[in-house]
């Protein structure tokens, strides 16, 4: 352990992954950190599995580096004491029933076989255990895959789109087991490309497009910079609401269809200078701007962005820096 | 805000603040309960008889393997017997040739099924990341299918030889010496093991079951089918390596009956085996070289 590693840390710098031209993960550096989840955002496509799989050691970066606990995966002798990972539904043999599938996971690190009872329990498929996986259904299959994550009683978790296929009620559960494993202390990773299920999840977010890393923020700090809150104002006596808007020092901006919107969350003093003026309003409704609207916009840039990169060969730092803005161009 | 990477998030818990001081030093984490064990190639290997031994694929074609071999071994024993044949010197071992052929499909299709079926079902990646040591995986695949393919051909091969031994008694067997005896079973269930264990190499090298064991059957069969196409003279020399190199022909080896009877020519003895042994070496190589070179 060459640098202040410390135990549950995830370490990526400059990983790159390229599949001929394509580049999937372009010089991407972030650290993932104990006691917390941590979400990884990105539309489709945008490399997060890909990430995953070469913090796994499965895919060999074309460059860069990722260690975990300050250690290439290829080093860890028995790795699902270290990192427990679900990565793709169903990545077993459908005819192996449940129990079989993690007994040979767990002697495969001389985990003891008890802890295999254990895992079922904690998942709730001790019902099904001696049952062939073939036969599971989607939440099923995602349970036993979360099982095997657990099999080793790791340090740090990672889950791929974890509530991908799933119903309320496993969502919930899935939400519930990653807030209960991160405050344990333990290290908490999970991909998703909706912004809503982070938004409920996630303490700490990495954002990233086209293989490239877009943001690395704390939730509350993505929350109060994106979530942009606005009052909406119609009026049939808009001109003289402006002047009057105008006199008080607000800054109204015109967006169409007679609307007028306020930043801020100023609706009652909007509301008690109209009346005071006696000017009628048609509405008068506090607004937020979505985060999925938010980290649409933060992605779309970085396809904006990665268009014209072939004519100014710079690094990621122009990416960096725009992000956060977007709204205001919006 | 400067920039987003500052590492200061807002809603860490308590014990994460003050970053730079000493950062994380004892920090709590989380510490399991459960023994941390170095493993090595046993672990793997536990894990891979526990794969085995619990999917059907094994059993049915083990199954039909032996069902083939004890099956197509009574059946010859029956008619030979029951006939006047003489079988004028010959030993009576050469009669188990037949089964173990046909039965030899059955271990290879196992063999391709325990690298190859894990790339289709996805199994090879939770393979992989429980043991990164991608020369320890396929070490103890190969460990594993070779031992169990090694003793089920033993038994059946064994029960065979026994059988024809006593059944042809009276039809002019040569009661087969020590060292036959050694061949027939020991040396034939060697090389149908390092048969199975090629094609599980091939598997790791084709990550395709149907595609593999398409190869090998394909390897099995051709040499003989081609060279029952080769009608001119001048290709007398192909023809007869072909024939004399041929796996069926290597097979017959070991109940010293050479298929090409004609010549005297091609593997004797113990050949054979250390034919397969030199294949199935340099296959482990490669198929080791590819495994650590590509992405799982």
């Amino acid at each position: 352990m060459s640098r202040s590693s410390v135990a549950g840390m995830i370490e990526l710098e400059g990983l790159t992954k390229r599949y001929g031209e394509k580049v999937a993960v372009n010089n991407l550096s972030f650290t993932v950190r104990p006691g917390i989840v941590t979400g990884f955002l990105g539309p489709n496509g945008a490399g997060k599995s890909t990430t995953m799989r070469m913090i796994l050691g499965l895919d060999h970066p074309t460059a860069g580096d990722v260690r975990i606990d300050g250690k290439h995966y290829q080093q860890l002798k028995d790795p699902l004491t270290y990192i427990g990972a679900l990565l793709e539904a169903k990545a077993w043999h459908g005819g192996r029933t449940a129990y079989n599938h993690l007994l040979c996971l767990a002697q495969s690190n001389g985990i003891p076989s008890g802890r295999v009872r254990d895992v079922l329990e904690t998942v709730g498929l001790t019902a099904v255990a001696k049952k062939k996986t073939k036969g599971f259904s989607m939440g099923m299959g995602q349970r036993l895959g979360i099982a095997a994550a657990l099999l080793g009683d790791p340090r740090i978790l990672m889950f791929d789109e974890p509530v991908n296929g799933l119903d309320p009620e496993g969502i919930h559960w899935i939400r519930t087991l990653m807030k209960s494993l991160a405050a344990q202390g333990r290290t908490v990773f999970v991909s998703s490309h909706l912004m809503s299920e982070m938004a409920l999840t996630a303490e700490h977010l990495v954002v990233i497009g086209q293989g490239r890393l877009l943001a690395d923020t704390s939730m509350a700090d993505f929350i109060a910079r994106n979530s942009r809150s606005y009052v909406r104002v119609r009026s049939p006596q808009r001109e003289r609401l402006l002047d009057v808007l105008h006199q008080a020092g607000i800054v109204a901006v015109e967006s169409g269809d007679g609307v007028l919107e306020v930043d801020g969350g100023k609706a009652e003093q909007i509301g008690e200078l109209a009346a005071q003026h006696r000017i009628t309003l048609h509405e008068l409704s506090p607004q937020q701007a979505s985060l999925e609207e938010a980290f649409m916009q933060l992605t779309a840039e970085s396809v904006e962005y990665h268009a014209h990169s072939d004519t100014s060969a710079t690094g990621p730092e122009p990416a960096r820096q725009q992000w956060g803005d977007g709204w205001k161009r919006g | 805000m400067s920039s987003p990477q500052s590492q200061t998030p807002q809603a860490a818990p308590a014990w994460q603040a003050a970053p730079g001081s000493a950062p994380y030093a004892g920090s709590p984490g989380y510490t399991s309960p459960i023994p941390i064990v170095r493993t090595h190639l046993g672990n793997a290997i536990a894990s891979e008889w526990t794969k085995i031994r619990s999917v059907r694929s094994t059993m049915w074609t083990l199954g039909v393997f032996v069902l083939l071999v004890v099956g197509i071994g009574l059946l010859t024993g029956i008619v030979v017997s029951s006939s006047s044949s003489d079988l004028s010197g010959e030993n009576a071992l050469s009669l188990g040739f037949f089964g173990l052929l046909l039965g030899s499909m059955c271990v290879i299709t196992l063999g391709v099924l325990t690298t190859a079926s894990e790339y289709g079902t996805g199994m090879i990646r939770t393979t992989m990341v429980a043991c990164p040591s991608r020369g320890r995986v396929l070490a103890a695949k190969a460990i594993v299918f070779f031992l169990v393919a090694f003793v089920v051909t033993l038994v059946a091969a064994s029960l065979v030889a026994f059988l024809h031994v006593a059944m042809l008694d009276g039809n002019g067997a040569k009661a087969p010496s020590g060292g036959e005896w050694l061949k027939g079973t020991v040396g034939i269930s060697l090389y149908i093991a390092l048969l199975g264990l090629l094609s599980l190499l091939v598997g790791s090298i084709i990550r395709h079951s149907a595609g593999a064991i398409t190869i090998m059957i394909g390897a099995v069969l051709a040499p003989l089918v081609i060279a029952l196409f080769m009608f001119s003279e001048s290709l007398q020399g192909v023809r007869d390596a072909l024939f004399e190199y041929s796996i069926p022909s290597q097979l017959s080896v070991f109940y010293a009956n050479s298929l090409n009877t004609a010549s005297q020519s091609g593997p004797s003895g113990w050949d054979p085996l250390w034919i397969i042994l030199g294949v199935t070496a340099a296959a482990f190589a490669g198929a080791f070289a590819l495994l650590e070179k590509r992405d799982v």
